[in-house]
């Protein structure tokens, strides 16, 4: 299990241990503070008209009726708030060749996508706004939609926006060379070609907003449902002409993210533009109809893949073709380019082949922008090389467990590299599928689906190995140009009554950062975890950082905490020799005391030193430095990202009659290093799988040619529910990063990043003997009719 | 046309009269009105079961009930049912087994919670899951969840009560 | 997602609510659960200027059995019916439809009178009260009347309902122990619209099939009934061959609608596996 930093017998060893979240029983009392439920004195309501067409031109825009409605306070175009926010472009420097049109919080002569905010209404509620945004008369002119990947990239081809040459965002080619060559003299060639629908992250909470410009004071203060405080701090700062130290940005409870809200949004730009505007605060909250319009999606690839394979199963090679549909422009500031180039560099990962060519094709569309949700490319490139395994295994008539047991990189073998240019510290998959071949029972399992086929029923077993990208370093963003931190920030103090405060700049949406800081700091510290208050999610008092995102809370947040808390103890220890007359090294803390190192008999409280470094600091030697607050900052320095793995099974049966499928039981063996609270792993892990069985069986946003979402609501939007999903048996191999000294990695993206690979190889091994095939998500009834040759 | 009514209702107990517009739901009735927000709103159109309350002691939508048509009736919201000890055995075993991430759901599905053991003593796993098919969760995976009810199922069905939920040391 | 403004009116009795309606102008709407009418309002799909609350008539209440029919008030709840000893005795297929509607929380405040009002193809209790050759009991400022089930359906959305007029109850001739009912829908999430959804009521005195009624939802632009599959059982065994007769059968009754996600071919085949199934069903308990 798990291997803790120190023993787990002495007082305070959180470190490894499972306990509840302090913080989830307000949640649980109906006490939650999210922005939703936000109030400010004299506060305004915004809602948004909205465009009906994919593309257009706006003619004209008469908001006359509108403003004499009743409540209304302020009826704005994209004129009136261009004057007030600069414009925003999403590339990155290190994407070469990448373009995108820059974008305004509400557009001029253009509109891009249906749903896009074109006027904003303030008024006294939100009741009222909504009535005041039907009177408003808008002439659009309709201009060609481009929602066809193919046809978006032949030459002369409509632009989905005016502000672009092509509709070609940006591309890249990897290529370790001589693939030619290597598929022409391999004994199996397999190819296949997938789709990936788009999804959506459908969080429960949906976008909301609170600005609030104090002109008296110059400052502007936003309660934001973001993952990322800091960056939207920067960027309210830059993009309105504040002060930096003038923006406040203020992450409350926040109901689910996942990627979703870390982005930039032209209603969120408008909505600060608003509230400089009215003066007094203005709130906006998606409601769930606009969520769909305007939320980021993610996925929809088109790869075509091919893997050559030797006669005894030796994968040699992989050349994959992925072309990525995008919104009309580029999401700032991560881009919408980041998901492909993943997508290409994650392929074959797990495996020992070192032959693989790569083009990606990231295309502009008239749909809504796509950009980061969770594990970013890892379902799309999990997807396709499982699956290709599957088919080279078949091909060289090997079982799939023993096809990968072949093929995966050895764990003895790291440290090493990807032909796609990733570098890995340590890795287990051999041991993860060992392990998960005994958890799911494996022969038995076949023999059972073997026993069953024959009685007419159809299961299917899918296996699927994966890496995850966490604890990213500045590598990600912060070589591109962008202003999004890879370090992070925490301020930890001992409190006159010898309690402990810690502020962090990593941030909480529920999974459960605060009690991991909690338990790492009361851990090194040598206190108890009920004495240690953790306080995130506001950049005037925490302490500027990367925050939660790319699963690096825990390796690179918890690092932080842990080095602080070092740092810290070290003074308090030297504090303590001082009053004692002793050396700090004969001195130890352990439950709030500090003891002797050697016989662990209490010489004073905490609480004491506490008293007399705040109170009765004449009462100390002359040259004593009392510094019970420390700020310590940790960036990663070792490898660029902390890469994790694991595989996961999935086991499933078929209707063959009626398409539908029901999930029997998913298993995940994983590896994120150092466990800090298993409970909240194993919770991250199936939250994980289900977001990933969602997307394999349910989740897809549909358009029409005309560019227009068919399937906009949580009605017609299918999200997995209680039902349809399986139980879920999650396992652990360890395996400590050396780059920290805590060791942890992240877990947040290996549910998702496989669950839908496993379930696809899963219902094609159901289809199997019945001739079907396979290779789109979801898999939805009509699919796996159509492949059955049912209907 | 549509000026504000008077609308007299119980609320978590005590019996209150407001001037409502007719348009306003119930959900935003409690939520802005009263200040009970520990009903949240997550689609507005009764798929998420994120608002759910009881009325008259039968979980509802309160997304789907405009305020004015509850008039004369009884709800009891999350904060409610947290004061008079109802979910405290639920709201443990949720905190104990981490049957919840981002809270918005958690309100709702206690609701679902204590409407499902209302009325089946001992659910199985699969009738704990029909009773949450209407409540949306982004974040656990629902197998937590499960975990939970059935756990308080069975202690309930042995006679166990709970201490009240917030006065328990963390 | 707030609805316009509409005024609201709370009568006491069927007449102070005809009357109410009528003094909109037409330009009203009634509400009784209002589980699809709050969701139609909060999207301004519909925006009447009145709703007159009727969910406090006790006229459209009750349950009862009266010379041998079944009298259900409009008001009854979806969780009613699928708890009433007397539904589940005389009008089993409400009983057995009951589970599938929507979640608990929408079967606690829906009511079948509202279900039947708005005359979703794809809604459950319609195509069941379809097949149990119910009556509706309507009132209007003209009168009251009856109308069988087969001419209350009319078409998408459109019911017997002349604007105004209010739906009082639904009376199904009591099924009895000689009756055999099934019914099964699918659908890709539990409590989902249907992909397409069967219920089935056999009377077989012996080995014979003396009376089939079947109907079929979420296959047409009402509520269907499938009468030439009827046909294909009624004088006949229970037996794979009639059962595959009436399964065949089925192409003449049905009108699926067509669309990208679900091609009509995919919800005829589906009511088909779903009539086998409920029919094989009903040969092996027999």
């Amino acid at each position: 299990m798990n291997a803790p930093l120190g023993s787990l017998d002495r007082p305070n060893s959180y470190i490894g241990r499972s306990v509840p979240r302090p913080n989830a029983k307000r949640l649980l009392a109906g006490r939650g503070r999210y922005v939703t439920d936000l109030v400010l004195p004299r506060m305004l309501h915004a809602a948004f008209l909205r465009s009906p067409y994919a593309h257009a031109r706006i003619a004209s825009i008469d908001t006359e009726a509108a403003r004499a409605m009743p409540g209304v306070r302020l009826v704005a175009t994209g004129a009136d708030l261009a004057g007030l926010c600069t414009p925003w472009t999403g590339t990155l420097d290190h994407f070469k060749g990448m373009k995108s049109a820059p974008q305004l919080p509400l557009p001029l002569e253009e509109v891009l996508w249906s749903g896009q905010a074109v006027v904003a209404v303030v008024a006294d509620s939100r009741a009222q706004a909504e009535d005041a945004a039907e009177a408003i008369l808008v002439e659009f002119e309709e201009l060609p939609p481009v929602t066809d990947i193919d046809a978006a990239r032949t030459p002369g081809a409509d632009r989905a926006a005016s502000g672009i040459e092509d509709n070609l965002c940006f591309r890249t080619r990897l290529d370790t060379g001589g693939l030619d060559a290597i598929f022409a003299g391999a004994a199996h060639v397999v190819e296949e070609e997938f789709h990936f629908g788009r999804h959506t992250a459908v969080t429960l909470e949906p976008r909301a907003i609170l600005a609030d410009w104090d002109a008296g004071e110059g400052k502007l203060t936003v309660h934001h449902a973001t993952q990322t405080p800091y960056q939207f701090q920067d960027l309210y700062s830059r993009h309105f002409g504040i002060a930096e130290a003038s923006v406040r940005v203020i992450a409350p409870d926040i109901g689910g993210s996942f990627g979703m809200k870390l982005h930039v949004y032209h209603e969120d730009m408008a909505v600060i533009g608003l509230a400089l505007m009215c003066r007094r605060p203005v709130k906006y909250v998606a409601d769930r109809m606009e969520s769909f319009v305007s939320d980021i999606h993610a996925r929809d690839h088109r790869v075509r893949a091919r893997m050559a394979v030797d006669a005894e199963g030796t994968i040699l090679a992989m050349d994959v073709d992925d072309v990525t549909a995008i919104g009309a422009f580029s999401t700032y500031p991560r881009t919408s380019a980041v998901e492909g180039n993943q997508v290409v560099r994650l392929m074959g990962a797990p495996y020992r082949f070192r032959n693989y060519r790569a083009e990606l094709s990231v295309v502009f569309q008239n749909k809504v922008q796509t950009s980061q949700y969770r594990a970013v490319g890892h379902p799309v490139a999990c997807a396709v090389t499982e699956r290709m395994v599957d088919l080279a295994a078949a091909r060289a008539g090997l079982d799939p467990v023993a096809m990968r047991e072949k093929n995966l990189i050895p764990d003895e073998a790291y440290p090493c590299d990807s032909p796609t240019g990733y570098k890995f510290e340590a890795l287990s998959h051999q041991a993860c599928l060992a392990k998960l071949k005994a958890l799911i029972e494996y022969d038995a399992l076949r023999a059972e689906q073997a026993a069953l086929r024959a009685r007419g029923i159809h299961r299917g077993i899918g296996i699927a190995s994966f890496v995850e990208i966490s604890n990213p370093s500045p590598a990600f963003y912060g070589i591109g140009g962008a202003r999004i931190s890879a370090q992070d920030g925490a301020t930890l103090s001992i409190t006159p009554s010898g309690e402990v405060r810690c502020l962090i700049s990593v941030t909480e949406q529920g999974q459960g950062t605060e009690t991991i800081i909690g338990q790492i700091v009361a851990d090194q510290l040598g206190v108890a975890r009920e004495k240690v208050r953790v306080v995130t999610g506001d950049t005037e008092t925490t302490p500027h950082g990367g925050a939660t995102w790319a699963c690096r809370g825990a390796g690179i947040g918890g690092e932080t905490a842990l080095q602080a808390a070092r740092r810290l103890r070290d003074n308090v220890l030297a504090l303590a020799a001082a009053i004692l007359q002793a050396s700090p090294g004969q001195l130890d803390l352990r439950d709030g005391r500090i003891v002797d190192a050697m016989g662990g008999a209490e010489r004073i409280s905490l609480a004491e030193v506490a008293r007399i470094a705040y109170f009765r600091s004449d009462t100390l030697p002359p040259d004593t430095n009392a510094q019970l607050s420390i700020t310590h900052h940790y960036a990663p320095q070792g490898y660029p990202f902390a890469f994790t793995n694991g595989v996961q099974g999935c086991h499933v049966e078929l209707d063959t009659d009626t398409g539908l499928v029901k999930i029997l039981r998913h298993w995940v063996v994983e590896d994120c290093g150092r466990i800090i609270n298993p409970l909240l792993v194993d919770e991250q892990v199936r939250g994980g799988v289900v977001q990933g069985l969602g997307a394999a069986f349910f989740e897809e946003c549909r358009y029409d040619a005309g560019g227009q979402l068919t399937n906009g609501s949580l009605a017609d939007y299918l999200v997995p529910m209680a039902c349809e999903m399986p139980d879920i048996v999650v396992g652990h191999v360890e395996t400590p990063t050396a780059d920290t000294v805590l060791g942890a990695k992240g877990c947040g993206e290996a549910g998702t990043a496989a669950a839908s690979a496993a379930a696809l190889n899963a219902v094609n091994d159901a289809m199997a003997p019945l001739g079907g095939r396979i290779a789109q998500i979801p898999m939805t009834p009509a699919r796996l009719l159509k492949s059955l040759g049912k209907i | 046309m549509s000026s504000a009514l008077p609308v007299t209702l119980t609320v978590n107990g005590e019996t209150l009269t407001r001037l409502v517009e007719p348009r306003e739901t119930l959900a935003d009735f409690l939520r802005r009105d009263l200040g009970l927000t520990g009903t949240h709103a997550g689609c507005e159109m009764g798929v998420c079961g994120a608002c759910l309350v009881m009325l008259d002691g039968a979980p509802v939508h309160a997304c789907l009930t405009f305020a004015v048509q509850a008039d004369g009736a009884e709800i009891a919201t999350v904060e409610g049912l947290t004061e008079n000890g109802v979910l405290a055995d639920l709201q443990h075993a949720f905190h104990q087994r981490n049957a919840l991430q981002c809270g918005f759901c958690t309100p709702g599905m206690l609701v679902s919670a204590q409407g499902l053991l209302a009325r089946t003593a001992l659910p199985s796993r699969a009738e704990i899951r029909d009773a949450l098919s209407g409540n949306y969760c982004r974040c656990t995976g629902y197998e937590a969840i499960v975990d939970a009810i059935e756990t308080v199922a069975r202690r309930r069905a042995a006679g166990e009560t709970a201490a009240p939920f917030m006065e328990e040391p963390a | 997602m707030k609805a316009r403004a509409f005024d609201y009116a709370r009568p006491a009795s069927v007449a102070e609510a005809l009357t109410a309606f009528e003094q909109a102008d037409g330009d009203a709407s009634y509400i009784a659960g209002g589980q699809s009418l709050v969701p139609a309002l909060a999207l301004r799909l519909q925006a009447p200027a009145r709703l007159v609350d009727i969910a406090h008539i006790a006229e459209l209440r009750g349950i009862a059995v009266e010379e041998g029919w079944l009298r259900l008030g409009a008001l009854t709840r979806h969780v009613e019916l699928h708890d009433h000893p007397l539904v589940a005795t005389h009008a089993p297929l409400l009983a057995l439809a009951a589970p599938h509607v929507a979640h608990p929380a929408i079967r606690n405040r829906g009511t079948l009178g509202g279900s039947v009002a708005l005359a979703d193809p794809a809604a459950e209790f319609p195509a069941m009260l379809l097949a149990m050759d119910a009556e509706m009991e309507i009132t209007g400022p003209e009168g009251s009347r009856r109308v069988p089930a087969g001419d209350f359906f009319q078409d998408l959305y459109q019911t017997a309902l002349e604007p105004g007029e209010l739906l009082v109850a639904l009376h199904i001739p009591a099924a009895g122990p000689g009756h055999r009912c099934a019914f099964d829908e699918i659908a890709r999430r539990r409590g989902d619209y249907a992909l397409a959804g069967c219920g089935v009521m056999l009377t077989m005195p012996g080995d014979i099939v003396d009376e089939a009624r079947i109907a079929c939802l979420a296959v047409g632009s009402t509520p269907l009934r499938a009468r030439a599959a009827e046909a294909a059982l009624i004088g006949r065994r229970l037996d794979p061959d009639s059962i595959r007769k009436a399964q065949s059968a089925l192409a003449d009754d049905l009108d699926p609608p067509d669309d990208a996600e679900v091609p009509a071919a995919m919800r005829l085949h589906l009511a088909r596996v779903l009539l086998g199934r409920l029919l094989g069903g009903m040969a092996e308990a027999a």
